[in-house]
Order: C-alpha cells, then sequence, then structure tokens
C-alpha cells in the first residue's frame, strides 16, 4: 500500500546520508519497524526493490529491525507484551492507552563505501 | 491502488484539477550517477571493520600503508531518521498556521462507502451560521465529492491523489492556498476512503475521527487497530440501519474501546440526523 511512498522517502534520506558522508555507494539500509508501525516489513522489502533502482542504494541490501508492541500498564506498574494489537494488560487485563514501543519506523543505519 | 504498486511516478496529484508541479510534490526520484567499477582492486587494510560485509578477503598481498587511489572499503554511517520526518515537519507547519487561524481541524478517516461525505454534509447543514466549515476532500479520481458539497453551499476544494491512497501534509497545505479561511471556525479534511495508509500521515489536524459504519461489521476495530487506536473521535455511523443489518451494538462499542480506549464515540445517522446533536455540542465545545 502505501509503503513505497515510505520507501521512497527512506531511499532519498539514505542518499542524502550517503552523499553528505562523501559516500558513492549504499551497500546496506537498516531501518526499524514497530508492530503498530503501520507498515509491513515483506512489503517494504518489495517496495524497496523497486524504488531502488537507478540510485546509489540500487542493490543495497535493506536489514529490517522488527519491534514489538510494548504498553505500559499504570495500575500494575509494568510494561506488557500484548500478544496482538490491543493493549490490554497482560497480568490484570486492563486497558492501557500507554505505548512504549513499536511505532518505530526509521532509518538507523547505512553501510556505504 | 496507490502509486504504491510501483507504477506511479509522482505527478498525478491534482486541486480542484490543477496538477500540483513537480517541484512542489517529492522528489522521490533520485537518480543518482551509476558507477560500474566492482571491488576488484587493492583493499587498504588500515582500517578497523565494526561490520560484516560480503567480500571475501581471499588475497594473500599484504598493505601495510593507506594508497590514496584506494578505493575506500565499506563504513557504517549512524543515521537515526524518521521515515515520516518530512511528514512530520510539515504537518506542524500546518498546524501552526491553522492555530494563527484559530481554525479547528478534523481528520475525517473510514473505508470507501462509511459515510465520510453524508457525515460532513449533514454537520455543515446542520450548523449552519453557527459553524461555519471549508471542507478539502481527498479521492483518487473524480471532483465528486467536491462538486456535491458546494451544492450544499460548502466551500470545498478536491484533492485528487492520482494514484496514492494516502493524504499527506504537503497536499493539505496546498489545498490550504486555495481555500479563504478567514470566515471559517473549522476546516474538515475528507481523506482518501482508505483504513491503512492514512493512519501514519499526520496533516497538522486538531482532531482524528474514524468512521465505521453498522454494515461494516462490529469487528472492524480490531482488524484496523493502527487507525483506530490514532482516532480522537469514532463515529459509528450508518445506525438507522443497525437493526436490519443486526448490528451487535454492545460487541462494536467494546472493540472500539479495546484498540481505542480514550476516543470518544459518537453513534449517528448522517441519513436521519439521530445522535447527531452530541457530535455538534463536541464540535462547538471544541471550537470555543
Amino acid at each position: 500500500m502505501h509503503e513505497v511512498s515510505l520507501m521512497q522517502d527512506t531511499v532519498i534520506i539514505a542518499t542524502k546520508q550517503a552523499r553528505d558522508a562523501g559516500a558513492q555507494r549504499i551497500h546496506r539500509i537498516m531501518m526499524r519497524v514497530g508492530a503498530l508501525s503501520g507498515a509491513v516489513p515483506e512489503t517494504l522489502e518489495f517496495a524497496f526493490d523497486i524504488v531502488a533502482k537507478g540510485t546509489m542504494a540500487e542493490g543495497a541490501t535493506l536489514e529490517i529491525e522488527r519491534v514489538p508492541l510494548r504498553c505500559y500498564c499504570p495500575a500494575c506498574a509494568q510494561e506488557f507484551e500484548p500478544a496482538d494489537f490491543v493493549c490490554e494488560c497482560t497480568h490484570c487485563g486492563r486497558p492501557s492507552a500507554d505505548i512504549r514501543r513499536g511505532r518505530e519506523l526509521q532509518v538507523t543505519s547505512l553501510e556505504v563505501s | 491502488m496507490c502509486k504504491d504498486c510501483g507504477c506511479g511516478l509522482p505527478g498525478d496529484v491534482a486541486i480542484d484539477g490543477v496538477p500540483m508541479s513537480a517541484s512542489q510534490q517529492s522528489d522521490s526520484h533520485d537518480h543518482s550517477h551509476d558507477h560500474g567499477h566492482p571491488h576488484d582492486h587493492d583493499h587498504q587494510h588500515s582500517h578497523d571493520h565494526t561490520h560484516e560485509h560480503g567480500h571475501p578477503h581471499d588475497h594473500d598481498h599484504i598493505h601495510d600503508h593507506a594508497h590514496p587511489d584506494a578505493h575506500p572499503a565499506h563504513r557504517t554511517l549512524s543515521v537515526e531518521q524518521g521515515v515520516l520526518e518530512k511528514n512530520d515537519r510539515l504537518a506542524e507547519r500546518n498546524r501552526g498556521y491553522f492555530l494563527a487561524k484559530n481554525l479547528f481541524v478534523l481528520n475525517i478517516l473510514a473505508s470507501p462507502g462509511a459515510g465520510k461525505t453524508a457525515f460532513i454534509e449533514r454537520t455543515a447543514a446542520d450548523l449552519g451560521a453557527r459553524v461555519r466549515l471549508s471542507v478539502i476532500v481527498g479521492d483518487l479520481a473524480t471532483e465528486n465529492d467536491a462538486v456535491r458539497l458546494r451544492g450544499h453551499g460548502i466551500p470545498a476544494i478536491q484533492i485528487t491523489t492520482g494514484s496514492v491512497c494516502h493524504l499527506d501534509a504537503e497536499m493539505v497545505s496546498r489545498a490550504v492556498e486555495r481555500l479563504d479561511l478567514n470566515a471559517v471556525q473549522a476546516l474538515v479534511i475528507e481523506n482518501v476512503g482508505n483504513l491503512v495508509c492514512p493512519a501514519v500521515y499526520d496533516l497538522g489536524e486538531n482532531a482524528r475521527v474514524v468512521l465505521l459504519s453498522v454494515t461494516e461489521g462490529e469487528d472492524k476495530p480490531l482488524k484496523y487497530p493502527v487507525m483506530f487506536r490514532s482516532a480522537q473521535v469514532v463515529v459509528i455511523n450508518k445506525m438507522d440501519l443497525a437493526g436490519v443489518v443486526g448490528f451487535d451494538r454492545e460487541t462494536a462499542l467494546r472493540n472500539v474501546r479495546r484498540v481505542a480506549p480514550r476516543a470518544t464515540i459518537f453513534e449517528v445517522s448522517a441519513k436521519t440526523g439521530q445522535g447527531m446533536d452530541a457530535w455538534y455540542q463536541y464540535l462547538h465545545d471544541a471550537i470555543r
């Protein structure tokens, strides 16, 4: 779906960073993608091959670190990892709106030459 | 589908039929140089490798000096940048502009056919002079919705995205340039009918309103948690059809609350006007 737009932005970010560092080629792009980021890692990978063509990231490897959803329960004063996308405390069952991890959608690092 | 099928280069987004010029859209195609030299020359081994790389070091000569024309080997750059950073920045700019204009801005999201346009039409008609609205409406194609809204005397701008599955902050800022916002208290942005992609694009709105119609099934919030979780307001529309389709109200409300525990929920029929007064009260309080 919107993963091609996201990967176009990713390639723009990567090529700018690589150029600023005086690199000529990007060999690897490392990303962090949360379970609640709205992006599907497999679709990002598929999209990447399309949008990287003709750029200095063509042929690069895309490496995605998946971040599971982690919420915080104020009643139990602890974090928990729900089994699905519903943040209900795994100890007391109360719903939580406090999301601590899982929204990430970031370029973390590049391997360039 | 979106440009996101891979076919679409930018260039087909239009506002009231006028194409957004290429320079106004993200330059997503970055044709950099080609350089054909593979890694078939000598490596300089005077630095630390902190990463894995795939080419084998199967040569046996030793370099103990750096030569200036050596191809620099792979190195790692730390980036730590959000992919949506540019959109988020533009959305904040929109938000500042709306604040300066003293405008309350709603981003209306739903599946196609949930009744977004009818909900906006009814709201504008019932509020009349009490709360004046302008509308930006996004669709892949046709100006039908803007024409429909203008038919009721509501100022409306149509964004046709061509193949893009969502509105972004830049499209909204371009559309806003074409609206006279001095005489209105609220700007309503009707997003592209889609419960997936628009969820992650901040437009600079004050409140996200996600519509769910009774014909779509009670488990919609569980199926589209990213979207429903982002909502400040969830509107259950077409309540006049609830009996006909056997809508299980309790289950639907429970599902909304499970995914979006803090959202304000309204149960309405944009067609009959049922339940709309509570929504108007919310809007009235928010605008003050």
